[in-house]
């Protein structure tokens, strides 16, 4: 039975993960252009975009090789499978046991080495331009977030995100200096990865944001869908992962019953939707930094990190 | 066993012989491909049976104690190691003979290298390992100088020479201070008489310095991307897959195993510290060097880094009585060996293949090999995925246990260990990050984008039994990806000896795991996840789909079409290999001290603007150029004594003689 219901919760939630992931992308658009005081398209909009680019036939440049075609499937599947491991509205999924946060980083990497890869196939300078930059933040990014996970790791013994969020719903670790400076280190970590401002402004893709949105120059229907579809899908994973992590109440606990996952339901779309409100402030609210000022974001983000680290130590050594 | 891998050890070496006078290449590669296949059998064998110490005392060697042959569960791995490098280089060669006037440069150190890298792993005694090690040396330095006409492959032999040098020099008085009363050096000897207090201190100096030379810790690892490039690509191959590993051992068997169980907590810092740095160095370096095998050997010496900071984590748990996560550490080093073996022998080999078909090694002469060489292409892309740590592949698996082991170390408790292992463990990330950055940048530039040149667009794929060499290769990153639990168990033994505690129970057919009954990670599900995904959405989009698709001209933003003198359009509107370096180079400026220089001609001159991107590696900056200069200047000092007289001379050598006399004096007073 608990099994049974594990293959549901998990069914459920790649399935609402799928559902929701261009609804997030339309509601971040539309609460931009509300805060700018223009009315924007409706929250429903990446739906229509995404069946429109589907029924398209692509167009594909002469030098791409086989390669060009396969990387968005590669890159889709291992963000979906990424986030198949992070628990959105219920805990005890039938992958929860391989919900490793290493894992979940390193499928992130290959869709992201993936895209990169895609980018140089064409052989364009601004798909060069946009895989060295992809490559050089995650260059930055990447030890900011190891070293979260090692605060993670030393609070609750395990790097598997749903035991971590199992154990931090159950027993609230209070108010940890460690962990407040760990939540602004994953933040700033997850807006990079994302490419949004000020890393990168998902709105354009010309000369001032030349990162993410410059390596997909070259794709055109099925295949834009699809790098679409996986940045959606990226950014709701960050979205969810910083909720299973830092904020795991309302989560159904594993082998609950069909009323409790709608009471983590209601509590997940609350913390997605208060994020995604929270980050369209935050970008419009701030312009987008010079490519080299990245460095001194991210490296701040490690900084951030490391101090949470020693603070950590030195007070698990005292008591 | 024991004996089969004697008799291989000697085969191997005594190919050398026909090997001169026969000249044929084919032969010679034909025959140590099936010896290193059986030796890759036996090996294999070995570690399923699982069997315990062997050893085998020679009627010759050392007058008093002979010549000892010893397998344990340890050398076995490593073997492993050397034979599925030294197959796949083989087959590799087969068909690829070298020019008719090298032949013999080549053939004839080429099985005694082999020989020489099993005769150090099959040592059981400290002369034969010192044997083994230094003809290791001295075969590889001869392949170094295949291409004597060649200046920077003199270069490359001359540096390669004194580090090898340095390596022995530093060795050999290891043994002679582990030496067992009545200078016994059998290893069995030595271990019932593990060194003491300082003579303990400066035997791990000492093996940090002499093995970690060879092995490319930094700031020792100038050599590795001058020396390993610079021999034949199948030679490469082993010198930086097989080689590095054989010195490692070396570092294990005399930290781990022959210094004694009882090893303080300090003993780690130095690898932790010399590990990271060569991480760091040696990724950041493949980012910014511009021939494809130079790239390959910097990721060599970033990999000897991780390997490093596994085994001095292992070390530090072991001091703290941790056992299982000491073998947690360890196995991650021992798998993570065996993995780089089978990544960098396909990479290696994958240049060769380049260089064979695409013309060149210098990845802004490349470029849109994707479509000529297909075979060539998905082993370099498989090989590159891994060195990327990229899931389900075998590099992840091994760096996943790496940096669970890293995780795990705050557990040893002290505040100043603590604050280490997490800049050691931001290093880490950022020097596998930095790979996989690398990574792309060798394959984008070298295989994707458009041909650079001529040479390039006409690439012709290489001989068979080379595909074959790579895909078997390949099929090994996969399959040791998708099953690292197997492994594991085969290499707990090994654990269980050096660091009393194994971590078998936690490795699985499915999934591998930090501790006992914590989660873990399940490669095949991952491999499995991947699948159902794209098949997935496959299915749903199978209404979709739409007929065909059309092929154009990159659009751009606006790219023109290629005139006719340039079918493939200006090659250098694309990213090349210093386009693609030029955000890491300045980002972390500070590392390898990158300027650029702006040379722009005065109004009037007709020469062009020159922009320069300016860098070198720190341990040249700060430990090579001094210590040459310090050579050069005592060199000069020394050069006085040519002008002395012949009363001067006689009386600075009877004074000479004087001081060692009365030193000698001295000593026996004592």
């Amino acid at each position: 039975m608990r099994l049974f219901g594990a293959v549901v919760v998990q069914l459920l939630h790649v399935a609402l993960m799928f559902a929701a992931a261009p609804l997030l992308i339309g509601l971040i658009r539309t609460a931009k252009a509300r805060l700018l005081g223009r009315r924007g398209p409706p929250p429903w909009q990446p739906y229509r975009d995404l069946l429109r680019l589907f029924a398209k036939r692509p167009v594909i440049a002469d030098s791409a090789t086989p390669l060009f075609r396969a990387a968005p499937w590669v890159a889709l599947a291992a963000t979906a499978a990424a986030i198949a491991l992070v628990p959105s509205f219920a805990g005890g999924m039938l992958f929860g046991r391989a919900a490793d946060l290493l894992v979940i980083a390193g499928l992130l990497g290959l869709a992201r080495v993936a895209q990169a890869l895609a980018a140089l196939d064409a052989g364009t300078a601004f798909g060069g331009l946009g895989a060295s930059r992809e490559m050089a933040f995650a260059a930055f990014a990447e030890p900011a977030l190891l070293l979260s996970v090692l605060i993670f790791a030393m609070l609750v013994g395990t790097t598997n995100l749903d035991a971590i969020a199992a154990v931090f719903r159950d027993v609230p670790p209070g108010l940890r200096v460690s962990l407040g400076l760990v939540a602004i280190a994953v933040l700033a970590v997850a807006v990079a990865e994302n490419a949004r401002i000020p890393v990168d402004n998902p709105a354009t893709h010309l000369e001032l944001t030349m990162v993410h949105e410059a390596g997909l120059l070259e794709y055109s229907g099925p295949d834009l869908a699809l790098w679409d579809f996986q940045a959606a899908l990226k950014l709701l994973l960050w979205l969810s992962l910083i909720g299973a992590l830092f904020v795991p109440f309302g989560m159904a606990p594993a082998g609950s019953t069909p009323l409790a996952w709608i009471g983590g339901l209601i509590a997940w779309a609350a913390k997605v939707g208060v994020l995604a409100l929270g980050l369209a402030a935050f970008e419009v609210s701030i312009a987008k930094m010079r490519v080299f000022r990245v460095t001194e974001f991210l490296g701040a983000a490690l900084l951030l990190a490391l101090l949470a680290a020693v603070f950590l130590f030195v007070s698990t050594g005292l008591a | 066993m024991l004996t089969v891998l004697a008799l291989i050890v000697a085969a191997l070496a005594a190919l050398a012989v026909p090997a001169v006078a026969l000249r044929r290449a084919g032969l010679v590669h034909a025959a140590t491909a099936v010896l290193c296949a059986l030796g890759l059998l036996t090996a294999l064998a070995g570690l399923i049976a699982g069997g315990d110490r062997v050893s085998l005392a020679l009627p010759f060697g050392l007058p008093w104690t002979g010549m000892v042959l010893a397998v344990d569960p340890l050398s076995l791995w490593f073997l492993l190691i050397v034979f599925v490098s030294g197959t796949a280089a083989s087959v590799y060669a087969l068909d690829d003979p070298p020019a008719p006037e090298r032949a013999g440069a080549i053939l004839t150190p080429y099985p005694v290298f082999l020989a020489a890298m099993a005769l150090t792993l099959l040592a059981g005694d400290g002369f034969t390992l010192l044997l083994g090690f230094e003809l290791m040396s001295l075969a590889s330095w001869a392949l170094v100088l295949a291409r004597p006409e060649d200046p920077e492959s003199r270069r490359a032999g001359a540096l390669y020479l004194g580090m090898a040098g340095l390596g022995g020099a530093c060795l050999i008085p290891v043994f002679g201070l582990l030496a067992a009363p009545g200078v016994d050096l059998r290893f069995d000897a030595i271990r019932a008489a593990p060194p003491e207090g300082l003579a303990a201190m400066a035997v791990m100096a000492l093996t940090v310095i002499g093995a970690g030379s060879k092995a490319g810790l930094a700031p020792l690892h100038v050599w590795l991307p001058l020396a390993h490039p610079a021999a034949p690509s199948h030679v490469s191959a082993l010198m930086s897959a097989a080689m590095t590993k054989v010195a490692l051992y070396v570092l294990i068997r005399i930290l781990f195993d022959l210094a004694g169980p009882t090893a303080p907590i300090w003993w780690s810092a130095p690898l932790l510290v010399l590990g990271a740095a060569s991480a760091v160095l040696g990724a950041l370096r493949a980012n910014l060097e511009t021939d494809t095998k130079v790239v390959l050997a910097c990721s060599t010496v970033e990999n000897i880094g991780l390997i490093a900071v596994a085994l001095g984590l292992a070390l530090a748990f072991r001091a703290t009585d941790q056992g299982p996560v000491a073998a947690l550490a360890l196995s991650a080093g021992l798998l993570h060996a065996l993995n780089h073996g089978f990544i960098k022998t396909l990479l290696f080999l994958g240049a060769g293949a380049i260089q064979h078909g695409g013309g060149s090694r210098v990845l802004d002469r490349l470029g849109g090999l994707a479509n000529r060489m297909p075979w060539t292409t998905a082993g370099v892309l498989i090989a590159a995925a891994s060195a990327a740590s990229l899931p389900p592949l075998n590099g992840f698996a091994g760096e996943w246990l790496l940096l669970q082991s890293v995780l795990a170390a705050p557990r040893v408790g002290l505040l100043a260990f603590q604050i280490a292992v997490a800049l050691v463990a931001a290093l880490l990330a950022l020097a596998v990050a930095l790979a996989a950055a690398a990574m792309v940048r060798l394959v984008g530039v070298a295989l994707l984008g458009r041909p650079r040149t001529p040479r390039a667009a006409g690439a012709m794929e290489v001989s068979r039994p080379a595909r074959l060499a790579m895909a078997g290769l390949a099929v090994g990153c996969v399959v040791a990806g998708l099953l690292p639990g197997p492994l594991l168990v085969l290499l707990e033994p090994a654990t269980r000896m050096l660091v009393n505690g194994g971590i078998a129970a936690n490795a699985g057919w499915l999934v591998i795991r930090p501790g006992i009954g914590q989660p873990g990670y399940a490669p095949l599900l991952m491999m499995a996840l991947l699948l159902a995904v794209c098949v997935g959405i496959a299915w749903l989009l199978r209404r979709h789909a739409p007929a065909g698709v059309l092929r154009g001209p990159a659009w751009a933003c606006g790219f023109i079409a290629p005139p006719p003198h340039l079918p493939f359009g200006d090659p250098a509107s694309q990213y090349g290999a210093g386009s693609m370096a030029q955000p890491l180079r300045r980002m972390l400026a500070p590392a390898v001290a990158a300027r650029e220089v702006v040379d722009m001609p005065r109004p009037g001159e007709t020469r062009p603007a020159r922009h320069v991107a300016i860098w070198s590696d720190p341990a040249w900056t700060y430990l090579f150029i001094p210590l040459m200069r310090l050579r050069d200047l005592g060199a000069d000092r020394a050069d006085i004594l040519r002008g002395f007289t012949i009363r001067r001379t006689l009386a600075l050598v009877f004074a000479t003689l004087v001081l060692l006399l009365a030193i000698i004096a001295l000593w026996e007073q004592r």
